[in-house]
């Protein structure tokens, strides 16, 4: 095992923050080629008009963790020693729908408008400026919800452990869903178009 | 410097730029996914972590708030999760620099396909008023979303989606049930 590296100490912490800022760099650059820093290609994610969202995070999420996976596998890396948020299902499930629900009105998340502003876009900026609002009341409202917030925690769990099913089976399936969906995808797209054209 | 004003108009005075903004001059989704799911597993094989970006925005938020009342940040523990214990600058922290990176990034993408642009994106049928109203609630209700969740679409739904997290996967699924829902009531502003 050599990987991951900073966790068997090849370099330090100051070295980190200029790993993280060239790995920023590469996901700016690809969220921006993907036309994700335009909230209107975003938002038509919502109307089956161009599924680009769905396309694009599903495949960078198969990739990295076919990658992750088979890393692994040939003993390269600790896949224990990645690591991952902790689930607290209701709170994230709330949170989730919350922000799905910011998502098609403000037009981007969180990463997204990073990209949005970089590229001149002002509606990104005010949609920025209302995300610090959103953390400043989530602050304030924080001791009122903390028990919420901190419920339902099931520590660093993933769907393998949860199910008490082989990792390799659960990856099989996620890659059967992802292949499923992208047929889906480029079907509805072509439905709107048609649809689109008619009117 | 008339160079880096140039950056953000564009290339041409012709009609070129508009049509940099068509989905067709973006990169093809599946190879954008390709790429950025290398740049993810680049961030698992080096640092042992994912990506992330609503926690730079907490970040500045609990630095701010400190600066305007310290007292009240000491009694919270929220605030004091993203202040630390003092000994070190909150700033110097992975999500900040990744952020920085973020903006570099898609500015110099952007910038390449003569996309840098100052204009306010929105549907046909909505006042530029409107629209910038409506960005600011969504960001408010994104800001406080991802902090009852414990992360956004890149640190829960790409971080924790490839990791095969149980709280990922609950929170990408529940995304994108809240974006559909919410959706037909808002779709003045997009078509």
């Amino acid at each position: 095992m050599i990987a991951p590296f900073f966790k068997f100490g090849y370099f330090n912490d100051e070295i980190s923050l200029v790993v993280a800022f060239i790995i920023g760099i590469g996901f700016g650059f690809f969220l921006e080629r993907g036309g994700f820093g335009s909230a209107r290609l975003l938002a038509a994610q919502f109307y089956f008009t161009d599924m680009r969202v769905f396309k694009v995070m599903f495949t960078a999420i198969v990739t990295a963790m076919i990658g992750v996976f088979y890393l692994s596998w040939i003993g390269w890396v600790d896949i224990s020693l990645i690591y991952y948020g902790n689930t607290y299902l209701l709170a994230q499930i709330f949170g989730g729908l919350i922000l799905g629900i910011g998502f098609v009105i403000g037009g981007y998340c969180p990463g997204t408008s990073a990209v949005s502003i970089a590229t001149g876009r002002i509606d990104g900026i005010v949609y920025a400026l209302g995300g610090f609002f959103g953390i400043f009341i989530f602050g304030e409202a924080y001791p009122m919800i903390e028990g919420f917030v901190n419920g339902n925690y099931m520590g660093m769990i993933n769907i393998p452990q949860l199910l008490n099913i082989n990792y390799g089976m659960i990856l099989f399936i996620v890659i059967l869903l992802a292949i499923g969906g992208f047929t889906a995808a480029e079907w509805g797209e072509k439905v709107m178009a048609k649809k689109r054209a008619e009117k | 410097m008339t160079n880096i004003k140039n950056w953000f108009s564009h290339h041409h005075e012709d009609n070129a730029g508009e049509e940099a903004l068509l989905p067709k001059f973006y990169w093809n989704p599946y190879l954008v996914g390709i790429g950025l799911g290398i740049v993810l597993l680049a961030s698992f094989v080096i640092m042992g972590r994912g990506l992330g970006a609503s926690g730079a925005l907490s970040t500045v938020v609990s630095v701010v708030v400190n600066q305007v009342a310290p007292e009240h940040t000491a009694n919270n523990e929220f605030y004091k999760g993203y202040l630390g214990d003092g000994s070190v600058s909150p700033f110097k922290d992975w999500l900040i620099f990744l952020v920085i990176g973020v903006f570099v990034g898609g500015f110099f993408s952007g910038a390449l396909a003569g996309r840098n642009k100052m204009i306010v994106e929105k549907g046909p049928n909505i006042s530029t008023k409107g629209r910038l109203t409506y960005a600011f609630i969504g960001g408010t209700l994104m800001g406080f979303g991802a902090k009852m969740a414990r992360g956004c679409t890149s640190g829960q739904g790409l971080t924790g989606g490839a990791m095969l997290s149980v709280g990922g996967w609950a929170f990408m699924l529940a995304v994108f049930a809240g974006g559909y829902a919410m959706a037909y009531f808002v779709r003045r502003q997009w078509i």
